[in-house]
């Protein structure tokens, strides 16, 4: 029922409005308003201690107007542009999925009373989130999140309820940075629906507005509330030439073609040994990505005994006691874990779930500590492919 | 279904969890009874704490049993699938979790979450030779489904239950396995890897075995589970002999936190051990089996 | 009743010997009769015979002062007892035991190794049907090493 609505990438609502309008840009402090009047907590990029992070906004005054951010493999700045962008950079390092896949989640509650235990579940707590300035490659991460907590055969009740709650405003990029590749991964720069309004920056002959179409029933309702007018068609083309001009501007590429093939075909090349003379297993690339999943339970107790907590929390591949079976871990080797998040993330993930795990947003090579770039090491093993002594079936 | 992998029909669990909205919810069994089996090892049946539909469970499937305030652990489901009102678990103690079901007398409660995974392929076995072959604690996840092709004993050909343990002492089931031993429909041979003078029976691996059993290569469906190098020598042997990998089909093992894949950890290159797995036929896992640390 | 020739020509292990063979091992051959807990043959001594179970039960054992005598492997039936006879300095390294009733076919193996050196044919298919048993006995023996079954924290 909402699951398979997800999946198939409506956000639910009557069927919306077609023609896009323009809303200036001081209009839009009103949609936030309007927003906050349904109820909604507006979440949006603002900056703290030097990045540009996803945490509760009040008004277009908390978002990162007219900065930038440099993003290279191991290194991010903050950049002033010279104008008054609101939406002016890529992504930083905070995802989407901290609000749907919390870092730290209580899921139940076990009781003991003499020899009887008693197991409750801990209800959902989920605000209504209203989340602003989602990219293409956001939404294609939420999707694929989606397919793992809700598309199988069990649904995760905190995601699938949070899930629900979401008003998405999302954005198509004006300016992507030095570390994505999401038109190498076909999930962007535009949008392709998922939301319940998509926004273009524009700013020309000192103008600066939103071009504005509603993606869903709930988007339109809001959107009728803000100040609009019909777009122009020269303020659509405007608009297109945003995202045309996005799509060049990639900071890095990544070759897809039969790519599961290649990365099943290279479990033993000799550039696993490379990286791992590189890699710290410092998990940040884990933590930044968008879609990446694993997770651990804690058994918390309190000092009486009585009562014990099942914890959940983020967890990592790159973790030596990720694989641990009584006797040791099966994958010790720092070379074996780097090997395992690459190849899952861009091979055995299509096996698994119908499409490549990687969005291209970039944040892995920003954020690794020693600047290990997922484009350049794929592009290493594409340019010397070995004969492997079994051959590992797709499925 | 956005998922592209489908296990086979009859490897599929004949009946999910009861709770897909809270599947990580666990709920309250008691421990019917306790026995000691070796050492090590010992065996728990549980009976569930309140009236609740049948626990239907297909051979081959485990639980994720819950001890209060210290974890969870996934334990194959050992008894009679015909006889789900109590279910039965043989447990090895090897690490705080299993260490602490060790502990547990009748009348405790623990928690219990399933049945997961995939099953023994008896469904495809019918009209065919079976050998069940069991390495040491291996015995326990194979024991329903060789009651369940005892219970059906027409619809096989030969069966065969080849059984190493790591010495006469560590034999599980000793009473149950000399019953077997007895019936005229059923091969059973057993041997240890290591005995004193004392044991007249075989010494020698598993594999010792094979050459002992009725078999016909080409039309044998066999399971196997034990220590991973244990299962490896002996498909090498199968193999060597003429069956197909097709046909053989083993019970994989990897750390678990949630059994219903969401945390990621009992990956095997593609396939979910605790979804796809834990039973699956050797040449779907062949080439990675052969690769280290994967 | 069975002539010995009959018995050689069907055993097993010797399958795919041409008849001329067949005759040389012949002279060499007769059968052997074990009682359980009767010694086929001691650690140490010299490799004079080898022999192949027809049926029965055979244990290979190491005897150690602190632990007694350890069962390393077990045959039966059909299956060859002692490959040392084969190899310099052609002296048994374990103790064999009768554990069941046991019929074997007994070969003079110094006999038979003057056969081999004067037809190194012979020696062939001897070493051929050998060769496999030694790395069968082998490969066991390593993963018996391992200790599979232990829990290893």
């Amino acid at each position: 029922m909402m699951a398979r609505k997800l999946l198939d990438g409506d956000s639910g609502g009557a069927s919306p409005p077609a023609e896009p309008v323009i809303v200036d840009r001081c209009d839009l402090d009103c949609l936030l308003q309007v927003l906050q009047d349904a109820g909604y907590r507006t979440i949006g990029p603002t900056i703290l201690e030097g990045a540009i992070v996803y945490d509760e906004v009040r008004s277009t005054s908390d978002l990162p107007v007219g900065w930038t951010d440099a993003q290279d493999a191991g290194s991010y700045r903050l950049v002033q542009r010279g104008d008054e962008a609101l939406f002016g950079y890529a992504v930083g390092p905070h995802s989407w999925k901290k609000y749907l896949f919390p870092p730290l989640l209580t899921l139940w509650k076990a009781k003991r009373d003499g020899k009887a235990i008693e197991m409750v579940a801990e209800e959902p707590v989920v605000d209504k989130l209203a989340l602003i300035g989602v990219r293409a490659c956001e939404l294609h991460a939420m999707r694929i999140q989606d397919r793992i907590f809700l598309g199988g055969g069990y649904a995760d009740p905190t995601y699938a309820r949070q899930r629900e709650q979401l008003f998405i405003v999302a954005l198509n990029c004006g300016t992507p940075g030095g570390t994505c590749f999401c038109a190498s991964m076909g999930t962007g720069p535009r949008l392709d629906g998922g939301y319940d309004l998509a926004l273009t920056e524009v700013m020309s002959d000192g103008h600066h507005y939103f071009v504005v179409s509603a993606g869903s029933g709930a988007g339109a309702d809001a959107l009728a509330q803000v100040p609009h007018r019909p777009a122009l068609r020269e303020e659509v083309a405007a608009a297109e030439d945003v995202v045309t001009a996005a799509r060049s501007q990639m900071g890095r590429e990544l070759e897809t073609e039969g790519i599961k093939q290649l990365l099943y075909g290279s479990y033993e090349h000799p550039r696993w040994d490379d990286v791992a003379a590189r890699c710290l297993s410092c998990t940040n690339c884990t933590m930044v990505c968008p879609t990446c999943f694993c997770s651990s339970v804690d058994d918390v107790n309190d000092l009486s005994g009585d009562e014990a907590l099942r914890v959940r929390r983020w967890d990592s591949c790159f973790n030596v006691d990720f694989s641990y079976i009584h006797g040791g871990s099966v994958r010790s080797s720092p070379k074996s874990r780097y090997r395992q998040w690459m190849t899952h993330k861009l091979a055995t993930w299509i096996d698994q779930f119908g499409t490549s795990g990687c969005v291209g947003c970039g944040r892995c090579i920003t954020w690794c500590p020693v600047g290990i770039d997922i484009t350049e090491e794929m592009k290493a093993i594409r340019r010397t492919q070995t004969v492997e002594s079994s051959e590992v079936k797709e499925h | 279904m956005s998922t592209v992998f489908m296990p086979e029909p009859d490897q599929l669990a004949a009946v999910r969890t009861a709770r897909w909205d809270q599947p990580m919810l666990p709920e309250p069994w008691i421990v019917r009874s306790f026995r000691r089996e070796t050492y090590d090892t010992f065996t728990l049946v549980l009976e569930p704490a309140g009236p609740r539909d049948p626990f239907l469970f297909a051979p081959g499937q485990f639980n994720m049993l819950y001890v209060f305030g210290v974890g969870e652990a996934p334990i194959s489901i050992c008894g009679d699938p015909a006889t789900p009102e109590l279910l039965v678990h043989t447990v090895r103690s090897v690490g705080p979790v299993t260490a602490a079901m060790a502990r547990l007398r009748p009348g405790d409660m623990m928690g219990l979450r399933g049945p997961f995974g995939s099953s023994w392929p008896v469904e495809a076995a019918r009209g065919r030779d079976v050998i069940i072959v069991a390495g040491g604690i291996g015995l326990p996840p194979l024991r329903p489904a060789l009651y369940h092709v005892l219970a059906h004993r027409e619809e096989y050909a030969r069966i065969s239950l080849l059984y190493g343990a790591r010495t006469p002492l560590d034999i599980l089931y000793p009473h149950e396995v000399e019953r077997w031993r007895g019936r005229f429909d059923l091969d059973v041979q057993v041997t240890v890897d290591a005995a004193d003078a004392a044991w007249r029976g075989n010494v020698g691996l598993v594999t010792t075995l094979i050459s002992k059993a009725q078999f016909d290569p080409l039309d044998t469906t066999v399971m196997i589970v034990g220590p991973e190098i244990m299962m490896r020598f002996t498909v090498l042997d199968l193999v060597n002999r003429g069956v197909q990998e097709s046909d053989i089909y083993i019970s994989m093992e990897r750390n678990m936190k949630c059994a219903i894949g969401f945390c990621g950890h009992c990956q095997f290159g593609p396939s979910f051990i605790c979804n796809d797995g834990p039973v699956f036929s050797y040449d779907r896992l062949a080439p990675l089996l052969q690769k280290r640390e994967v | 009743m069975e002539t010995l020739e009959r018995v050689i020509e069907r055993h097993p292990f010797l399958q795919g010997l041409s008849h001329r063979y067949l005759l040389l091992l012949l002279g060499c051959a007769s059968q052997a009769r074990f009682n359980p807990g009767e010694f086929v043959f001691h650690m140490g001594e010299n490799a004079d015979n080898f022999y192949l179970i027809r049926h029965g039960k055979v244990a290979l054992e190491l005897y150690t002062a602190e632990r007694g005598p350890l069962t390393i492997e077990t045959l039966g039936d059909n299956e060859a007892v002692g490959w040392s006879w084969l190899v310099p300095p052609y002296r048994w390294n374990l103790d064999a035991r009768a554990i069941q009733p046991t019929l074997t076919l007994s070969f003079d193996a110094a006999c038979l190794r003057r056969k081999c050196e004067e037809d190194h044919d012979l020696g062939y298919e001897m070493y051929k049907r050998f060769t496999p048993v030694i790395a069968q006995r082998l490969q066991a023996t390593r993963v018996q090493v391992l200790d599979v079954h232990r829990v290893h924290a």
